[in-house]
């Protein structure tokens, strides 16, 4: 029961993780391999904020998120644009944009060890929580329950507005989405901006839990993509049922086996995944 | 490729191994110490670019091969008795099992699931060694003690250069080689005029992982001691295909290219500025993507080749 609701618990900001970077390979078709670093960002400013003004991680949020939008879409548009445009083809655009955001993730871990080369440690809410009858963290349960408020609105936006319908259409065929009329450049912006806002808010949420340092981003990049690979690209209901199936092995394996193995449990899930299901949990076989 | 040309460039390779032979007679200490290193990356860089240089298949998986012979090598001869050359002669076979595992789970699908899946291999597999080391054997070090010297290694990285380079000399004139090139252009066209791309790939990834295997395990006695941590750093993975990229891999000869300059900018910024090495490797790909897409070696050709075109 325990390991359930724990499990459960992680797999939510897994998903919210995941979310960030599905909108940006799902729609911007950029596989963005520093996306685990803006993910440290948001924890790391998480910390500062809170060592220097007590000002709690939740509020931090609120001035994270329009940062991180804004230096997303910066970055999109100064250094991935040129790349989409150069590509020939889907595979070309995959080796660049994968190489990029290799070096982007690199100098930002580089500058991030510069400020701080430790690790974050600060203890917010860190009180138990009763559910039935057993004790949690309560940061755990404050985390959970933001990740599922700003998974939530995103899918609101996404199923029930037209900008978000747009989306939806970029993220089906980009070709096609253009021909009736919709600004594919300027989505794909949009869809990075906001991917890289949700991820960077999921990184200040774990940072209340998890005691993170500058160069851990590339795990949960890891994670973040054995999510969408199981879930299936683009597949929001796939996504969340492999972050909470991912949390689940990582808690059970933590538990009763070692807490050093949860990469390890997560790649024996990635193996299983690609040998049987490649295609995601919910996703069709390509004919 | 005409039959005297072939001839000429063998002869060439030839000198230039030769000389390379000779650096020991001139060069000690520190500067064998560097030409350890440089040997040491352009086997790497060069195994590596004849899979993922026609493929455009970015494989991170050296680490973990060259992790798993090194700590191969260490835990045969501190835990298990055994000699220096048998462990030498396992290593590379077990690293290309493994790569093997790899190729015919990941290689059937498109390149990212690829990407992806090696990206945290080095990782995952130290973790797992780490846990068996703390739970198991006992032992957190491992020693690895014999009376090779650098220069000792250095030739046996030469030599098994050479194996590498005309294994890929070969590759290019073969069937495989002309099946890769096609994948790269075009995996679809591939399969659609009767190439097994996956078979190709996995052939030439399996041969990528026996030569990081066996580079980790013959250059296990320069460090002496191994730990997992050590072996198994996921940096080299990246340096790898820096060099790799920086020199080009359109040629046999291009990762050298890079490998010699990046391997010295490297040592200068870890003997000065060792702090901002994540970052200069991190500017290195930004330079690589944006400003030398095919790699110095592919710039010169480009200049050349404009060059000829108007002075005719």
């Amino acid at each position: 029961m325990d390991i359930i609701i724990t499990g459960l618990l992680l797999g939510g900001t897994y998903a919210l993780i995941a979310f960030g970077l599905n909108m940006q390979y799902g729609v911007a078709r950029i596989m963005n391999l520093a996306n685990g670093e803006f993910l440290v960002l948001g924890a790391l400013a998480a910390f500062w904020i809170f060592l220097a003004d007590a000002i709690s991680p939740i509020l931090t949020m609120l001035i994270v998120a329009p940062l991180a939008f804004f230096g997303n879409w910066v970055i999109y548009k100064v250094l991935l644009r040129p790349l989409v445009r150069r590509a020939k083809n889907q595979g070309q655009l995959e080796v660049d944009s994968i190489l990029a955001t290799f070096g982007m993730s690199f100098a930002l871990v580089g500058i991030m060890v510069s400020i701080h080369g430790e690790y974050f440690t600060y203890s917010y809410l860190a009180e138990p929580f009763e559910i039935v009858g057993e004790t949690f963290a309560l940061n755990r349960i404050v985390a959970f329950c933001f990740a599922v408020l700003i998974g939530g609105a995103l899918w609101l936006w996404l199923y029930f507005t037209r900008p978000g319908m747009a989306m939806r259409a970029v993220s089906v065929s980009t070709e096609a989405s253009g021909l009736v009329g919709i600004n594919v450049p300027r989505m794909s912006a949009l869809a990075f901006a906001l991917g890289g806002a949700v991820t960077t808010m999921g990184g200040t949420l774990i940072s209340t839990f998890i005691t993170l340092d500058a160069s851990v981003g590339v795990i949960f990049t890891m994670k973040a993509l054995i999510i969408i690979i199981m879930g299936g690209v683009g597949d929001i209901r796939g996504a969340i049922v492999a972050a909470v199936i991912l949390g689940l092995v990582e808690t059970t394996v933590a538990r009763l086996i070692d807490p050093g193995l949860t990469l390890a449990a997560a790649y024996a899930i990635f193996v299983l995944v690609l040998l049987f299901r490649p295609q995601g949990l919910f996703g069709r076989r390509p004919t | 490729m005409s039959h005297r040309s072939d001839i000429k460039s063998l002869i060439w390779g030839a000198i230039l191994l030769l000389l390379a032979a000779c650096v020991p007679l001139v060069a000690n200490g520190y500067w064998m110490s560097i030409a350890l290193t440089i040997a040491m990356f352009t086997v790497l860089a060069t195994s590596w670019a004849l899979f993922s240089g026609p493929t455009h298949y970015i494989s991170l998986a050296t680490a973990a091969f060259f992790g798993v012979g090194g700590y191969l090598v260490g835990t045969g001869m501190s835990d298990y008795n055994m000699g220096f050359w048998p462990m030498v002669a396992i290593a590379p076979i077990v690293g290309a099992v493994l790569a093997f595992l790899i190729g015919i789970a990941t290689l059937r699908l498109s390149g990212v699931y690829f990407v992806i899946f090696t990206l945290g291999l080095a990782e995952m597999i130290r973790t797992l060694v780490s846990w068996i080391q703390n739970n198991f054997t006992g032992s957190r070090g491992l020693y690895v003690l014999t009376d090779l010297t650098e220069a000792d290694i250095y030739i046996y990285l030469v030599i098994l250069a050479a194996a590498v380079y005309l294994a890929g000399w070969w590759v290019n004139r073969s069937r495989l080689g002309f099946a890769l090139r096609i994948i790269g252009n075009d995996e679809t066209v591939a399969r659609h005029v009767g190439i097994n791309t996956a078979t190709s790939k996995v052939i030439l990834f399996t041969f990528s992982g026996f030569v990081a295997a066996l580079v980790g395990a013959l250059i296990a006695p320069r460090y002496t001691y191994i730990e997992p941590n050590g072996v198994f750093s996921p940096e080299l993975s990246f340096i790898v295909v820096i060099m790799a990229l920086l020199g080009g891999t359109g040629r046999l000869w291009g990762p050298i290219v890079g490998v010699i300059p990046f391997a010295l900018l490297q040592e200068f910024i870890n003997a000065n500025y060792s702090n901002y090495s994540t970052l200069v490797m991190g500017i290195a790909f930004l330079v690589i993507v944006y400003f030398l897409p095919k790699g110095v070696v592919g710039r010169i050709e480009q200049a050349l080749a404009t060059r000829r075109r108007s002075t005719w």
